[in-house]
């Protein structure tokens, strides 16, 4: 498996740490309430398809990288910065 | 059809023509009482203890493949009592005594055999986490043995202990620990629960349940739809899009958790062994093939297959544990989904829908679990009441915080237990 | 029998072998199927279950029968296929699974008690009574499985892994690899060519084909020399392409040959990244099932015609041929050419050619049934209800070709059946970036590979966005393939399927009858496709016969799945390198060396090693040293290395804010030049780790973490900060292996400083957590005034550069003022008795709640975690808290990981009231302390409780107390 970061171009998995779903960008407000921090930090969609979750370039770079990947085939479609991404939400 | 010796002796000199099918293959009628989503393992020996305890033999088990098609046909088929939290340990002390009776149960050869487990230990700390652990067994009425150095080298003695990165400070040996034949277990409670009148119904997808007014009605599936009182989800790394169905999020990711087989070998590892320093656990099958596997791949996945990585990661480990290994060569990998918690312990629970039930959050420990995970929902659908051994698997424990069963101490991301 | 010659074996080179201990000759260039062939060897090896006599079924890696172990010692290596072995000089060959020998096998009795044995016969029986399934039925039915034997030991020979790059992966080198790996060659592509044979060239060595005006072998060798010139090109002979991965990763395994040699690993494991491949994998021969299909001297007719072309051997001296498509004819013709006896072509089809030489021909007929136990003596042909009996020592058998379509179906890719071939081809797309090329996407004839090998380049080049140039196809033969599926003979005995795993067509039929009707039920009740060569000579055959009792047809029925490796990879070769010390790296400090000097045990602590303690003349066991250390910081000075603890240097205008954000307390009030301790949660609101962060300037902090949680620290606060607040601007850098940090720590440790630094201490300029800059013997360094002893205590800081020396003079110095090195053994009794926190305590599963740091978490501010550390469940008081343990009779010893119970409690999981993390023997106050966790702990102080070790056979009672034994107002930190 294979994912090309932004900064560093393609590398193998090996230089990746997964994390999860990149439901983890949306921090809730502290007092946002029960259902939101379930939602955020337990519940997922966890679906057989597409869906974007969490990487970081622990043994490259250092960036975290929000990867759109089909998870049914490991497809993966798109890699961006998750700094840009939060900065873009 | 009773199975015996006799019966195989009797068959065997007429032609084997007399043997019948071990389980139907009805239509799907229009109703039942429960119906239970799944048909691998836990699914299975739900409907067996619905019909054998409870009398509920109005019961359709409805698979979207082959019965067994699930992580019961694809994990390394080990059997332990060996958890440590209240909540997990007497529920899988329960399993393992019900393991232990199974092949009477069922009158099916699931080759249980309790070969004994040992947990290597690398680390004084290791070991104090090791010896908790073995408490605890103690305290649940389960057995483990502390083991030195020296002592699993009576054990084990074709471990590397002189020339090795992390070196053997001892091990946990429970003894009645050990594997089973996998499939025969899908097998034989399908056997068993189809002998009790429940339907086994293959090649059946729920694509739609139906719930009105917070009520669950029945399912819709690929052949049709069928009306019932009860309705269990218990679709392992599937649970995902089958709850989904009835508008509901599970606190689960599914992941992809790697095995593999070598060819077959002459008797050389006589137990089940777990590495503590890298996720590693090899065991030997009665055909002679070496079963390992390690840890997750790490991101989630349906694939039911992994990478390079973790499959070599798995057997470096092998390499610096058991070097004799070395020359035993790889024949077949494989993957399941394992539907992860965020403490990684399971949920056997009712759901704000009234008749619909779930059963999920094996993480990679379902197979064990297969026995006391179907007597404890069917125990649930059956009387309303959690099982006094599973009333720590609550849907709402990451709610509220309270009973958390988090053994390896990793929290809530959910690949990392 | 060797028919002079023909073959590509050298036979000028002579090569000795031994089988079973008898010596035989070989040229070079055979394998030990082939030499075994020649010698006219007839039984091989042994079947699996049956434990039937077996010889040598094929010419390839997909053999079923002819496993063999080789080598002795730690160098023996079972269930080796003879089909690949290469004769080496001197290779010692063993048979495998017969006893007492392979000629007269005990376990042959199964095979007269088969009706008792079918499919699953085991879970129907053994279940009485109980307690002989461990004792008598599993060892028996253990010891009879199985194939050959590891030996026990240690593999001693070299393994090794790589990585390769190529813009194409060409896999295998038949015609069809030949042509894509030219193409894309001569047009400058980066090519990797893998091939499992010794040589370039597939079945063009193994038939009597021209290519141009050359012999197809010739062609090849000539392909090879081309190939081998371009230096974009590599070759990789030897190596089988074991499985497809994501994103374009292939494994390929490469083994060496010969005899064991020291210069060259026995195997490497490639990952081989490739940004397009052609397979070019070929197509394997099928079996047909008839009954006694299985007895030595039946083989597949493309193995019979490689024995012949490409070892010059012949595999029988009067050969039948079997076959339902025309390559059937060919083995009766290349046989017949060659001066070997062809008794008789029997021909499934009605509309069989004629004979093409000197042999009959049964059309519409076939097989029946075979004799000759321990080798074939006489072949029975039912032609039109007339029973023939040939008398033959050989039986060639085409029952079709299968393409090798495994690497497709790696990624979960469907194979999709092929009236026309009644064979599975690759389904399109299967592998992104993967294009099946020649027999294993179903074009058999040698033209349409040439052709569609280099089609394939082209159409690779062109979407790498290379110029293809223009095909060079050489001609080639273009027979049609014509084939009429024919799967399994009827009758009364055993036909078999999967020969190695003894499936039989009546095994299939079974399962059907007891409803193992899905295909993947039917293999795993029969284990049919189980056994070595994971069905690739049955797997077909016994889903077509699985479809004709259910009635249904073969696409409906489906196959199971191919799962990589494609051939057997040893786990030596994919866990080379960590055998040994090579499993992690080794992380030392720079001290390591001169406490080995000083004779300290070096213990792992993660990936670092760390001294346990640092024996003294005279003492003899741990305890002792122990002790002495501890007393030695209580009383003078100890110097401890604390270099593996994280150290992460933070800079930026905000990153006092941050820190409030990670830590639960609050660091932007910490004036520059002070020192805190911090706690971090982690969002789920359980303890992440803690330790000291020292403000050394307005916007520059060093935050040091536990040894342990280092890495996932500093992933944590780049996530934090570039996943939740990228625009706070802060940046962090790990600055752990660029400074050495020794504790120097005891009522001694200011005079002990105070001669080595540059500018004495004083208590007004460094009171406890201070920290700033200061000149260390002329060296620019880091002090801090912390303390994880209890003690008046220090630690400073170098450049790493400077560690060992800094090392040698603070250990020096302290030795003078009657103090010395110490190491974890004190430094953890140390601890205890300050009741420090380690990650025995906050083991990811605690709260800052159950170690009594509640208060810690600001309520002023949010942080990582506190939300969620505020859930009910999180902050009941009913949780387990830390306490601190004494014996009480003080000279019990606690033990860690014992239970607590309360007093008269039976040791019950329902009475099971917390349990013990850490204990030590404190020689300060001369009895056994520990910390543990106790429900509702911090209200218990003074209960007895009763602490019990099952698994150790000891219990004790014990007084619950604060978990502080040590100077508990803290005033030897600040004296």
């Amino acid at each position: 498996m294979r994912l090309t970061c932004p900064l560093c171009g393609e590398r193998d998995r090996r230089e990746f740490y997964y994390q999860g779903e990149a439901v983890a960008l949306h921090r809730p407000a502290p007092d946002a309430g029960e259902d939101a921090w379930e939602a955020y930090l337990h519940l997922r969609e966890n679906p057989a398809g597409l869906r974007r979750d969490l990487w970081h370039h622990e043994a490259g770079c250092g960036a975290w990288l929000v990867v759109t990947r089909n998870t049914s085939t490991h497809e993966v479609l798109d890699v961006v910065m998750a700094q840009d991404e939060r900065a873009g939400a | 059809m009773r199975f015996s010796g006799w019966r195989v002796l009797r068959e065997g000199l007429s032609g084997n023509k007399g043997w019948t099918p071990q389980w139907r293959d009805p239509e799907p009628k229009a109703e039942y009482d429960v119906i239970i989503i799944g048909g691998g393992g836990h699914g299975l020996s739900t409907a067996y203890y619905l019909a054998r305890h409870h009398g509920i033999t109005n019961v359709a088990v409805l698979e979207k493949g082959y019965i067994g098609s699930g992580n019961i046909g694809r994990n390394t088929t080990i059997v332990r009592a060996n958890y440590y939290l209240p909540g997990n340990s007497e529920f899988y002390s329960h399993s393992l005594r019900l393991w232990e009776g199974l092949e009477a149960e069922l009158n099916y050869n699931v080759m249980h055999s309790q070969r004994g487990i040992i947990n290597l230990f690398h680390s004084d700390g290791q070991r104090d986490a090791f010896v908790r652990r073995g408490n605890a067994m103690h305290a649940q009425g389960d057995d483990a043995v502390l083991l030195d150095r020296e002592g699993v080298r009576s054990y084990l003695p074709y471990l590397d202990f002189d020339n090795t990165r992390f070196p053997i400070y001892g091990g946990l040996l429970h003894p009645r620990g050990g594997s089973a034949r996998h499939d025969a277990v899908a097998w034989g409670y399908a056997r068993g629960a189809d002998a009790r009148g429940v339907d086994l119904v293959q090649n059946c997808e729920v694509t739609g349940i139906d719930i009105e007014g917070g009520v669950v009605k029945g399912v819709q599936t690929s052949r049709g739809a069928i009306k019932a009182r009860q309705v269990a989800i218990v679709t392992a790394g599937r649970s995902g899009q089958v709850a989904a169905l009835a508008g509901m999020r599970l606190p689960i990711e599914s992941h992809v958790l790697q095995a593999f087989v070598t060819e077959g070998l002459k008797p050389c590892i006589d137990h089940v062994i777990s590495f503590g320093m890298g996720h590693f656990y090899i065991s030997q099958s009665d055909k002679g093939g070496l079963v390992f596997g390690g840890d997750l791949d790490f991101y989630a996945s349906y694939a039911q297959r992994g990478n390079l990585p973790m499959a070599e990661h798995v057997m470096e480990a092998g390499m610096t544990l058991m070097p004799m290994i070395g020359k035993a060569r790889v024949l077949r990998s494989w993957g399941g989904i394992m539907d992860m918690t965020p403490d990684g312990s399971p949920i056997i629970d009712k759901t704000d829908t009234d008749g619909l039930f779930v059963d999920c959050g094996w993480c990679y420990g379902g197979f064990k679990a297969v026995p006391a995970s179907g007597y404890a929902l069917a125990h649930l659908m059956a009387t309303g009441e959690p099982h006094e051994t599973a009333r720590g698997f609550r849907l709402n424990r990451f709610r509220d915080g309270r009973g958390l069963m988090d053994e390896e101490g990793t929290g809530a991301q959910h690949n990392l237990h | 029998m060797r028919i002079e010659g023909k073959g590509l074996v050298d036979r000028t080179r002579k090569l000795r072998f031994q089988f079973d201990g008898v010596g035989h000759n070989a040229f070079a260039g055979d394998t030990v199927a082939s030499a075994l062939l020649a010698k006219g060897q007839r039984i091989v090896a042994r079947s699996f279950k049956y434990h039937r006599p077996r010889g040598i079924m094929t010419a390839g890696s997909e053999e079923p029968n002819a496993l063999v172990t080789i080598g002795q010692g730690a160098a023996q290596e079972p269930n080796v296929r003879a089909t690949v072995q290469e004769i080496y000089d001197g290779l010692k060959v063993h048979s495998q699974n017969a006893w007492p020998s392979l000629g007269f096998d005990v376990l042959e009795v199964n095979d007269f008690a088969s009706p008792f044995l079918g499919a699953g016969f085991y879970y129907k029986t053994f279940m009485w009574p109980r307690s002989f399934w461990e004792r008598l039925y599993e060892p028996v039915i253990r010891r009879a499985a199985g194939l050959g034997a590891l030996s026990g030991q240690s593999v001693e020979e070299r393994y090794e892994k790589a990585y390769a790059f190529c813009d194409l992966l060409v896999v295998g080198a038949g015609p069809a690899g030949l042509m894509a790996a030219l193409t894309a060659g001569r047009a400058g592509a980066d090519v990797i060519l893998c091939e499992q044979d010794s040589v370039l060239g597939g079945r063009l060595h193994a038939e009597d084909f021209k290519v141009d005006a050359q012999s197809g072998s010739d062609w090849a060798m000539a392909a090879a020399a081309e190939l081998a010139g371009m230096s974009n090109v590599r070759i990789m002979t030897h190596t089988s392409v074991t499985g497809a991965y994501d994103q374009g990763t292939f494994g390929a395994l490469e083994r060496w040959p010969g005899a064991p040699h020291a210069g060259s690993p026995r195997e490497t494991f490639w990952r081989i990244a490739a940004r397009r491949c052609v397979l070019a994998a070929g197509a394997l021969e099928r079996q047909i099932a008839f009954a006694n299909n299985d007895r030595p001297g039946i083989m597949t007719a493309s193995a019979v015609r490689s024995y012949l072309h490409r070892f010059g051997v012949a595999a029988g001296t009067r050969v039948a041929v079997f076959g339902n498509n025309d390559d059937a004819h060919r083995t009766a013709r290349d046989l017949d050419a060659a001066g070997v006896e062809v008794v008789g072509l029997v021909d499934t089809r009605e509309d069989a050619p004629r004979a093409q030489g000197d042999f009959p021909v049964f059309a519409g007929a076939v097989v029946e049934n075979t004799r000759g136990r321990r080798g074939l003596k006489e072949v029975m042909v039912n032609a039109g209800g007339r029973i023939r009996r040939l008398e033959a020592d050989c039986l060639a058998v085409s029952g079709g070709w299968n393409p090798t379509v495994h690497l497709t179906c790696h990624m979960n890719g469907k194979p999709v059946w092929r009236e026309d071939i009644a064979s599975f081809v690759p389904q399109d797309g299967a592998v992104p970036g993967l294009i099946a090329a020649g027999a294993c996407a179903g074009d058999f004839s040698t033209l349409a590979c040439l052709k569609a090998g280099a089609e394939a380049a082209q159409a690779v080049l062109k979407d790498i966005g290379m110029k293809p140039k223009a095909a060079d196809v050489p001609d080639a033969e273009e027979s049609p393939y014509r084939i009429r599926p024919y799967w399994s003979v009827p009758g009364h005995d055993r036909a078999w399927l999967d020969f190695q795993n003894d499936v039989t067509v009546k095994d299939i039929a079974l399962a059907a009858r007891e409803n193992f009707r899905s295909v993947e039920h039917m293999k795993r009740y029969t284990t049919q496709g189980m056994a070595p060569d994971q069905g690739k000579n049955s797997n077909v055959a016994a889903l077509a016969v699985l479809a004709d009792v259910t009635g249904r047809g073969i696409p409906e029925t489906g196959t199971t799945t191919f799962r990589p490796p494609f051939t057997p990879v040893s786990i030596a070769a994919m866990g080379a390198g960590a055998q040994g010390m090579g499993f992690a790296p080794r992380r030392l400090t720079t001290s390591h060396a001169a406490s080995v000097a000083r004779g300290a045990p070096m213990i792992e602590a993660g990936l670092w090693y760390r001294p346990s303690y640092f024996p003294a003349p005279g003492e003899s066991t741990w305890l002792e040293a122990c002790n002495r250390e501890v007393t030695m910081v209580r009383s003078a000075v100890g110097i401890c290395d604390v270099s593996t603890l994280g150290k992460i240097d933070i800079q930026g205008p905000d990153a006092a804010a941050f820190l409030d954000f990670v830590y639960t307390n609050t660091f932007s009030t910490l004036k520059p030049g002070r020192v805190r301790y911090g706690l971090m949660l982690r969002e789920d609101g359980h303890v992440m780790d803690d330790g000291t962060t020292a403000r050394l300037g307005d916007t520059h902090f060093v935050m040091t973490t536990t040894t342990a949680a280092a890495g996932a620290v500093m992933r944590h606060l780049e996530f934090v900060h570039q996943g939740l607040r990228p625009d706070w601007d802060v940046r962090f850098t790990s600055v752990t292996e660029q400074w050495a940090q020794f504790a120097v720590a005891g009522p001694k440790s200011r005079d002990l400083l105070n001669g080595l630094l540059d500018q004495p201490l004083t208590d007004a300029d460094w009171p406890f957590m201070a920290c700033g800059p200061v000149q260390v013997a002329g060296v620019a360094g880091r002090l801090f005034r912390i303390s994880f002893s209890g003690e008046h205590a220090y630690e400073v800081a170098v450049p790493a550069r400077y560690g060992a020396s800094l090392f040698a003079v603070l250990v020096a110095r302290a030795e003078q003022m009657g103090g010395g090195a110490y190491g974890m053994e004190a430094l953890n009794v140390l601890r205890i008795e300050k009741g420090h926190i380690t990650h025995a305590e906050i083991h990811s599963a605690t709260t800052a709640f159950d170690v009594g740091f509640a208060r810690m978490v600001s309520a002023k501010k949010d942080c990582v975690g506190k939300t969620m550390a505020a859930r009910p469940g999180l902050m009941d008081e009913t949780r387990q808290q830390l306490v601190g343990l004494k014996p009480v009779d003080a000279t019990g010893m606690l033990t860690a990981g014992a239970h607590i119970f309360e007093r008269g409690a039976a040791a019950r999981r329902v009475n099971d009231q917390g349990y013990v993390t850490s204990v030590a023997h404190s020689p300060t106050l001369g009895h056994s302390i520990g910390l543990g966790f106790l429900a509702r702990g911090p209200a218990r102080h003074g209960e007895t409780v009763r602490v019990v070790d099952a698994v150790r056979g000891s219990e004790l009672l014990a007084t619950v107390c604060a978990p502080v034994f040590y100077d508990p107002e803290g005033g030897r930190v600040r004296g």
